[in-house]
């Protein structure tokens, strides 16, 4: 049991009637990077959502390292070590493109609130240093001083990736990564998600390209309707009826 | 992000140098004058605070005229019970105004946008009534709080100093003397101003403004730094107050009505909010305004124009002082619009234009674009986190119901 990061525990999500989540449980195990499938409006963002505090859930718990996250800030769910991108990305559009790295990084250096009224920003230069480092990993090195706005779609989510990527989490949440991306840019991303993967950090992705999925996840969790309907590893996935079903279903819509 | 620090050093340094040749540059415009100067700096002092927040974070506060009002009261009681310095009054008044300010601020900040403004706003009347009601023992009501003779001025009277008009250990708070202490004054307020700008607790700030979602995945917690940005406007418009009160030691509640509230946000706003600069060139421009426009008459604008031919003279003196005398504040009006309307950064852009500086790199999205994604996703997503939060309908409609049976 103790190699479970995040517990899911009989979860419910009630939108005005409509059930988003009818009793999730999903346990994500250490280091394994675990895929939640299923059609559109299955709930798989409003699992998210639940797990990093932008919803309540209407009834059940979730439980990272042991910690119940129920009730928690956002802040404080990132201060303990989950870190998400958006399905549509959040980043700091006002702001250069480094200037959003750094943020994170302070972030995770100084807390959630800290008054350093008489530093420069642009004189903390180990974490300059590192953001500039973190950026042309992530093939963003000509944007640094580009607004951060201005970016493309892909890039954009490469940022928000950087952002979380430098919080360190001890959990990595990601929606969609490359939706809207190109297939070179898909591609490069799930290059990158391999190496995140081969660092020993554990993910839950949800991807709705079968060929990022296959390539990358030890576990599958697939959703239709707000529940769990499948859940194994890649090659029992494929084969099952279920799922199959649930994807024809959405195919006729 | 490179050199930054020299430019902010130069900038410094030509603002003092300015602040003190201010009495040269501003005569041409037949502003050089101390009175007028000293109000220059004040009001300089208290927009610049008030940038801090509403420049910084975008948060929009309607009431920032209370505590410009308590660090008044502040000061003249000061004066009245304490000393006729105006070292104690001034960090009296900057103590107070914080307080108010931790306490309003608490309240107002649990709701952002138009319900932020309206909150602070309801704040700053309520202030306003008590200060002409129940607080009258304390701020002496219509007849406004004043310094007079027979004051008790314990530390004064300790050490002996006789007197009753605010001075700087013995440098009288009137006329030119007046000026450079404020000036001084203001130049160390801007400076501070600057370092928050560059600061890390600044640039969290700018990141508030920009996606407060964000933030909170990012690991801050928005609102003590909310309440600090505030707090620390709210004593810079207390330090405004208290400067006020020493130049003219008479405080009253008028000084808390919401149209000094509002004149701020004009001075911010007309300048450029979110600029170091603007603030101070706005409630220059504001100032000048309201001093020289609202002085020239209609006799003063005839002997101008007198070069005119006869048959159009009186017809363009009468239109023209339709905008001059009572009416500065129509002409004042149109300048606001002209600017909003065409330099939405205020006079800063205007500036930025001029000398051709770019502050936003103008990079274009390329590449994919948003139609790739699924459309009815992307809606989800940019729905209000607290969206369907609410109860269920049919337990908010079971709820009402049971209301109406009750009564
Ligand atoms: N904030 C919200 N308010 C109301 N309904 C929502 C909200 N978020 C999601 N929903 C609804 O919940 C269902 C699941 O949505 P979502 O989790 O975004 O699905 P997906 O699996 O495509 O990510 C959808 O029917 C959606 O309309
Ligand atoms: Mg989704």
């Amino acid at each position: 049991m103790n190699n479970i990061v995040l517990h899911i525990d009989h979860v419910h999500k009630t939108f005005a009637g409509l059930h988003a989540l009818a009793d999730v449980n999903l346990d994500i195990r250490q280091g394994e990077t675990h895929a939640i499938i299923g059609p559109n409006g299955a709930g798989k963002s409003t699992l998210l959502n639940v797990c990093v505090g932008r919803l309540e859930p209407t009834q059940g718990k979730v439980l990272f390292d042991g910690v119940e996250l129920t009730g928690r800030h956002p802040h404080e769910i990132c201060q303990l070590g989950v870190a998400r991108v958006f399905q549509t990305p959040e980043i700091f559009g006002d702001l250069t493109v480094i200037e959003n790295v750094m943020m994170s990084m302070l972030a995770r250096r100084d807390g959630a609130f800290s008054l350093h009224l008489f530093s420069r920003f642009d004189a903390q230069h180990e974490i300059v240093s590192t953001a500039e480092k973190v950026l042309t990993d992530l093939g963003l090195g000509y944007h640094f001083n580009h607004l951060a706005s201005a970016l493309s779609r892909g890039d954009k989510r490469r940022l928000e990736l950087a952002m979380c990527l430098t919080q360190k989490p001890k959990l990595l949440l990601l929606d969609e990564p490359t939706a809207g991306m190109a297939r070179a840019d898909t591609n490069a991303t799930v290059d990158l998600l391999k190496k995140i993967k081969q660092s020993g950090m554990t993910i839950v992705i949800i991807e709705h390209d079968m060929h990022v999925v296959f390539s990358l996840a030890d576990r599958i969790t697939v959703l239709a309707n707000g529940r769990v309907i499948a859940q194994g590893a890649p090659e029992e996935i494929k084969g099952n009826p279920k799922v199959i079903e649930a994807y024809l279903g959405d195919e006729e819509l | 992000m490179r050199n930054t620090k020299v430019r902010d050093v130069i900038l410094l340094g030509c603002f003092a140098v300015a602040a003190v040749a201010a009495p040269l540059l501003a005569a041409p415009f037949g502003a050089g004058y101390p009175d007028l100067l000293v109000k220059f700096a004040i009001f300089g002092i208290f927009a610049v605070g008030f940038n801090i927040l509403f420049g910084l974070t975008g948060y929009l506060s309607f009431g920032h005229a209370v505590f410009l009002g308590v660090g008044s009261y502040a000061a003249v009681w000061s004066f009245k019970l304490v000393s006729v310095n105006i070292l104690p009054a001034v960090i009296g008044a900057i103590l107070v105004s914080g307080l108010f300010a931790l306490a309003i601020g608490y309240v107002s900040l649990r709701r952002s946008g138009i319900y932020f403004s309206i909150l602070t706003l309801a704040f700053a009347q309520m202030c306003y009534n008590l200060a002409y009601s129940v607080l009258t023992p304390i701020t002496n009501g219509e007849t406004g709080l004043r310094v007079l003779r027979d004051d008790p001025r314990y530390l004064d009277s300790a050490v002996g100093v006789l007197g009753q008009s605010p001075s700087l250990f013995g440098l009288p708070m009137t006329g030119w003397t007046g000026y450079y202490v404020c000036a001084a004054v203001l130049v160390v307020a801007f400076a501070f101003s600057v370092a928050i700008f560059r600061s890390p607790f600044g640039m969290t700030l700018r990141a508030i403004k920009t996606n407060q979602n964000r933030m909170g995945y990012t690991g801050f917690n928005s609102r003590p730094y909310l309440l600090t940005a505030f707090v620390i406007s709210g004593m810079y418009a207390g330090l405004a107050g208290s400067l006020m009160a020493a130049t003219d030691p008479l405080a009253g509640a008028e000084r808390m009505q919401w149209t000094a509230s509002g004149e701020v946000v004009l001075m911010t706003i007309l300048g450029g909010a979110g600029t170091l600069l603007g603030p101070v060139l706005g409630s220059g421009v504001i100032k000048y305004f309201e001093n020289i426009f609202s002085a020239y008459n209609e006799a003063q604008l005839g002997t101008t124009l007198s070069f005119l031919p006869e048959s159009i003279h009186d017809g363009v003196v009468k239109t023209l002082s339709l905008f001059v005398g009572e009416g500065w504040q129509l002409t004042l009006g149109l300048l606001f619009m002209v600017v909003v309307i065409f330099l939405p950064g205020g006079i800063m852009e205007g500036v930025m234009r001029v000398f051709r500086v770019k502050h936003t790199p103008p990079v274009k999205s390329l590449g994919d674009s948003a139609q790739r994604d699924i459309v009815g996703e992307s809606v989800i997503e940019e729905m209000p986190a607290d969206y369907g939060a609410h109860p269920a309908p049919e337990k908010a409609l079971a709820e009402a119901k049971i209301g109406t049976t009750a009564q």
